[in-house]
């Protein structure tokens, strides 16, 4: 299997898509803080959790006894650029116009 | 969120390749933002990025300045090529630079022969401009650019095919 398959495998079930979902309102999470919000069993969210790990999709971080998950987007913006970042414009402005950004906001 | 975002990659390379590729200005200013690092590589030591011709061009062609140093900090730990921790501030937008300094961990570490699994770090207390410029835009085209998913992404294009994205 390769990486893109990896990763579209693990794309494909709800569950695993709620998880990413769970964690890009906020990551850091443990699985227990996850395992509420499912109605699943805690071996069922583990294996879950491992898909996406293994996909690359979620990162597992130690912080003193706690395992915090937290999301990869890196997966899903090399999926955007295969197909769609090389018909973009040449990025050398995007600093820029960030600066541009926030200086109007502010 | 939380104050903590994680980004990880694996690329076809050795650490030794990847290393450079993060920490030399002649790498550095072949992909992403294309702006120059440069790394005193010890404790203590400082990093700084400098404006390229082509963000001085556009910043005068849509009147405002760009300032020399781009980005700032100091390295916190050096072992390569396997461990690099810094501070991390951008300068070039002055909301971000009134923020206090982030941090920064890159972690090489090879995952299976020749392939490294990188895994950067970065912890961003106090600074919410700056957590929301390196977690990205969808279209790296816009405001602030594509963060450090769309950095890694291109990164690996330049090493694994020698091109940057825009050139594939």
């Amino acid at each position: 299997m390769t990486d893109d398959d990896r990763v579209f495998k693990a794309l494909a079930a709800p569950s695993r898509r709620f998880l990413l979902d769970l964690l890009f309102a906020r990551d850091g999470r443990t699985q227990t803080e996850m395992e509420s919000e499912l109605e699943m069993t805690r071996f069922g969210v583990a294996k879950h959790l491992k898909v996406l790990e293994e996909a690359g999709l979620v990162v597992v971080r130690r912080s003193g006894r706690e395992k915090l998950h937290y999301l990869n987007p890196v997966p899903i913006r090399q999926i955007h650029d295969r197909w769609i970042d090389k018909y973009t414009e040449k990025h050398v402005a995007t600093l820029i116009d960030l600066k541009r950004t926030l200086e109007e906001e502010s | 969120m939380s104050d903590t975002q994680v980004f990880r990659i694996w690329l076809k390379a050795s650490a030794e390749k990847v290393w450079t590729a993060l920490t030399d200005p002649e790498w550095t200013a072949k992909y992403a933002y294309a702006a120059p690092q440069f790394y005193e590589l010890k404790k203590g030591g400082r990093l700084y990025s400098t404006a390229t011709p082509e963000m001085r061009d556009y910043a005068a062609a849509n009147g405002f300045e760009v300032p020399d140093t781009i980005l700032d900090g100091e390295v916190l730990e050096s072992d390569p090529p396997r461990r690099l921790v810094q501070t991390w501030r951008m300068l070039m937008d002055p909301t971000t630079a009134a923020e206090p300094y982030t941090m920064l961990t890159y972690e090489i570490e090879e995952s299976s022969p020749g392939v490294q699994r990188v895994t950067i770090t970065h912890e961003t207390p106090g600074a919410p401009a700056t957590a929301a410029m390196i977690r990205g835009n969808e279209n790296a085209g816009a405001e602030g650019g594509g963060g450090w998913a769309w950095v890694l992404s291109d990164l690996k294009s330049l090493l694994e095919t020698g091109k940057i994205l825009t050139e594939a």
